[in-house]
């Protein structure tokens, strides 16, 4: 009975999609204000509807109901309870499921924190919203539906496939759709204003927050998604530029675009329809990541389910969204206009020269990732791009761009004077090379590439900490106090430093593993030992260990440090009951500077056992691995969040503010003579 | 003019979105053989059930035949032997077997039990023959032409659709 009262507000759900879809933007272009007050009830009860439906699929996991295909193939009786809830979402269907679930969500939202809008364009961005859910609706009935019943019920479920049960797991999912589908409110805003045809700076100024929002959801997803790789799959590899992470990694480069060119169109109304574009773009590529992950185009270690039919539906929503969009996008945007003029050398000009930086690494990642693919259709062959390529063409262009980084914020809109930028970051360059040198004098042998990435990380932080001090100091020697100066630099403004702190942090961790990582394959027998530095990692055997759904092999690996006890680790090795499947869980000692990190790897078959691992007795082969600063990789990345978040909750975006100024709010969008704030 | 920029994100992605359509029938996993349209590699096996008669691909010149590898250990071999016990009897082509890393005694058996579609079973029992021509998966098949050159590799077991839709026009076009 649940499984049929989910999928029947699935069905409920088609329709008040549809209604969503059409009515608001209807009464948008006739001007029936009765048809545009539709979109907000209908958003909300669409949200209402999938999320019923949602609880219906996980009270089905809960209660263990073989009955439904989707429950038997992802679940399993031995499975525990939190995991059976997280299942939902170890599928295809159910993954569908949670998209459709945060892009209703996502629509809430909108109708709720809409209230200071025109209400023209609220109903157009809803009814916007209403169409992608009711295609992603579509997709599910027709496709994909998770509440298909197996008759005669299976009496035992396949289990979840056992890589996904993982705490990271439970959390990386939820925090990448929301990401992903988090920038279609800011291609609804864009389609709505490219149909309504005005594109303000006010209309930057309402999409920033929300684009903000997605790009802090999408930056905890990715990076939780490399940490889960890294723990894991038991390679020590924290990204491997697989088709699956570029996915996620695609849209980011994009919104990251986004954010700043939005920035130029709130300040400076210039690059209006780029912004514009960006945002279609966005949005487009998360739509295009979820063709490759959920299509099987593409072979990645992630393999999903292949399955045409599901492919072909998703290139026929791919190309009728993006294409429209596209379309409406060269008819509308040639009539947005440039807006105001700026100079050769200013902050319009370094942030033009970050987006066309991260469009192209962008660019060059899909044509990484779609290149196999692309020959492959033209007969030409079949081969794989691997890291090399990616490294080779990323790094050179991340360079200008950390340049770039370290400059922009510091320059004035319109026109910044050069000489004057230069006397400025002459601290700041300076202390970075001093910085450089001094590591390199203190460890040595990092290498050139090494090098450069300390010298990227110290650039920025010096160029932060200056932008901070001149905003500290007061200015012509009146006397305001620190903590008052402080106060008044703007949430968002304090938000970007963080980001781009975060960034330098995140740069130092990937140059220190790069250069200093030691990884070691051997055999180890009872007793034997390995050096890693002044780290010694004695092997004192493995034994048998029963867990809830599996059977493991477990390690303990002594670790001293100069002698002195530092931890035991103890990797494993599952077999888990129903799928059989083996699974390497890695053992890690996290450390602010270096993590060590050991998993099991196979044991060596002793012949008079019979092929049985011989546990307990025998020697196996242990990976050991010593990795300095790794975790400055992802702590880097919850910088970056954080530092978003701050800047979408800066105080200016919140409703009372708006309310206050909603009197302002139509004045003319290009507002010269503002003083530099916030970015 | 200043129009047409506004359209090349368009144009852009309609390229897009047709490799990716082209793209969406094929698998990703499929690595065709290097051995198609070369010399079939030379060989001299016994026959499965005399190892003391023996089989050379020189002998097998002049026709268009089908090399199949199976073994008795393996359990795609069993799904697919039906299929192949099947299409012998249409006497389309000459089926030659190739027993991969087998025992001869369990060899025999196993034809003896599932039939036996082949004209002859080569017995390779080290597997260096099944090196040469690299298989990776039992059962792999191949047609070899009249001038000893591979024409058409297929990986695991054989389909009524695989049959239909790419060996049966192929052996059209050979003997024509």
């Amino acid at each position: 009975m649940i499984p049929e009262l989910g999928h029947f507000a699935l069905w409920l759900a088609l329709g008040v999609s549809l209604v969503l879809g059409v009515m608001p933007m209807l009464g948008a272009a006739s001007g029936r204000s009765e048809w545009m007050t539709l979109a907000r009830p209908s958003a909300r009860v669409l949200f209402g509807l999938v999320a019923f439906s949602f609880v219906c699929l996980a009270v089905s996991f809960a209660n263990n109901d073989f009955s439904v295909l989707y429950v038997a193939s992802n679940s399993n009786r031995l499975l525990p309870l939190h995991y059976r809830i997280t299942a939902v979402w170890g599928g295809h269907e159910g993954s569908i499921l949670l998209w459709l679930l945060m892009l209703t969500f996502w629509s809430a939202a909108v109708a709720q924190f809409s209230r200071h809008l025109p209400e023209t364009l609220v109903a157009r961005i809803l009814a916007v919203m209403g169409w992608l859910a009711f295609g992603f609706l579509l997709f599910v009935l027709m496709t994909s539906n998770p509440f298909d019943r197996l008759f005669p019920a299976a009496p035992e479920g396949r289990d979840l496939n056992p890589l996904l049960q993982d705490p990271g797991m439970v959390i990386h999912p939820p925090m990448l759709y929301m990401g992903y589908v988090g920038l279609s409110v800011a291609f609804s805003f864009a389609v709505a204003a490219l149909i309504g045809g005005n594109l303000d700076s006010s209309w930057a100024r309402w999409a920033r927050p929300w684009t903000t929002a997605a790009w802090f959801f999408l930056t905890i997803g990715i990076a939780l998604g490399s940490g889960w790789a890294y723990y894991e799959l038991g390679w020590g590899g924290w990204w491997f530029w697989d088709p699956v992470e570029n996915a996620s990694f695609l849209p980011w480069l994009v919104a990251t675009a986004l954010i700043h060119s939005l920035a130029v169109t709130e300040k400076r109304g210039s690059f209006k329809s780029w912004t514009v574009l960006l945002a279609v773009l966005a949005f487009s590529l998360s739509l295009l990541g979820t063709f490759l992950v959920r299509s099987g185009v593409l072979s990645s270690v992630h393999a999903f389910a292949t399955d045409p039919t599901r492919g072909r539906f998703i290139l026929a929503f791919l190309v009728i969204v993006i294409g429209t969009s596209l379309g409406l996008y060269a008819w509308r945007a040639p009539t947005v206009g440039l807006g105001a003029r700026f100079a050769f050398v200013s902050r319009e000009t370094f942030l033009l020269g970050n987006n066309v930086l991260l469009v192209v690494a962008c660019g060059a990642v899909l044509l990484g990732t779609l290149y196999p693919l692309a020959l492959d259709a033209m007969n030409l062959g079949k081969i794989s791009v691997g890291p090399p390529y990616f490294e080779t063409v990323f790094v050179p262009l991340m360079t200008p761009l950390i340049f770039l980084m370290g400059i922009g914020p510091l320059a004035r809109w319109k026109e910044a004077a050069l000489p004057d930028l230069v006397k400025r970051l002459t601290w700041a360059a300076g202390s970075a090379v001093v910085a450089t040198l001094v590591v390199l004098w203190a460890h040595g042998g990092i290498g050139f590439v090494g090098a450069l990435g300390l010298l990227m990380a110290f650039w920025i932080v010096a160029s932060v900490a200056t932008d901070l001090v001149e905003r500290l100091r007061p200015p012509d020697g009146t006397r305001v106090a620190l903590l008052q100066r402080a106060r008044l630099i703007p949430r968002a403004m304090v938000g970007m430093m963080i980001a781009h702190v975060g960034v330098a942090v995140f740069i130092l961790g990937v140059t220190l593993v790069r250069t200093g990582e030691v990884e070691r394959d051997v055999k180890m027998e009872i007793g034997d030992q390995t050096e890693i530095g002044d780290y010694v990692f004695t092997f004192r055997g493995a034994r048998e260990v029963p867990g809830p759904n599996y059977q493991a092999a477990r390690g303990f690996i002594d670790i001293t440090k100069n002698g002195r006890p530092v931890t035991t680790l103890r990797p494993e090795k599952r077999i888990y009951t129903a799928t059989q499947a083996v699974m390497t869980e890695a053992a890690i000692d996290t450390g602010l500077t270096r993590d060590l990190y050991v998993s099991l790897g196979e044991p060596i078959v002793d012949k008079s056992t019979n092929g049985a691992p011989a546990t307990g007795s025998g020697a196996w082969v242990v990976r050991v691995y010593y990795k300095p600063f790794v975790d400055w990789i992802w702590g880097g990345c919850l910088i970056m969040a954080i530092g978003g978040l701050l800047a979408a909750t800066d105080r200016r975006y919140r409703a009372r503010v708006r309310q206050a100024k909603a009197a302002t709010a139509d004045r003319p969008s290009v507002q010269v003579l503002r003083p530099v704030t916030a970015t | 003019m200043k129009r047409v920029g506004f359209l090349i994100p368009l144009f852009v992605f309609v390229a897009l979105a047709v490799v990716l359509a082209v793209g969406l029938n094929r698998d990703p996993r499929e690595v065709p053989s290097p051995l198609i349209d070369k010399p079939a590699p030379a060989f001299q096996l016994t026959r499965l059930e005399d190892p003391n008669a023996s089989i050379a691909l020189a002998d097998l010149r002049g026709k268009v035949w089908m090399l199949n590898v199976w073994a008795s250990w393996c359990v795609a071999c069993r799904e697919e032997h039906p299929l192949l016990v099947a299409f012998s009897k249409k006497n389309l082509l000459p089926i030659y077997g190739l027993d991969y890393k087998d025992q001869r005694d369990d060899g025999m058996d196993w034809l003896t039990k599932m039939g036996n579609p082949y004209q002859a079973s080569l017995f390779d029992g080290e597997g260096r023959v099944g090196i040469d021509f690299g298989v990776y998966g039992v059962p792999e098949t191949f047609i070899i032409d009249k001038t000893g050159t591979i024409r058409m590799k297929h990986i695991g077991p054989l389909t009524p659709d695989v049959i239909a839709t790419e060996i049966e026009p192929l052996l059209k076009k050979l003997n024509a």
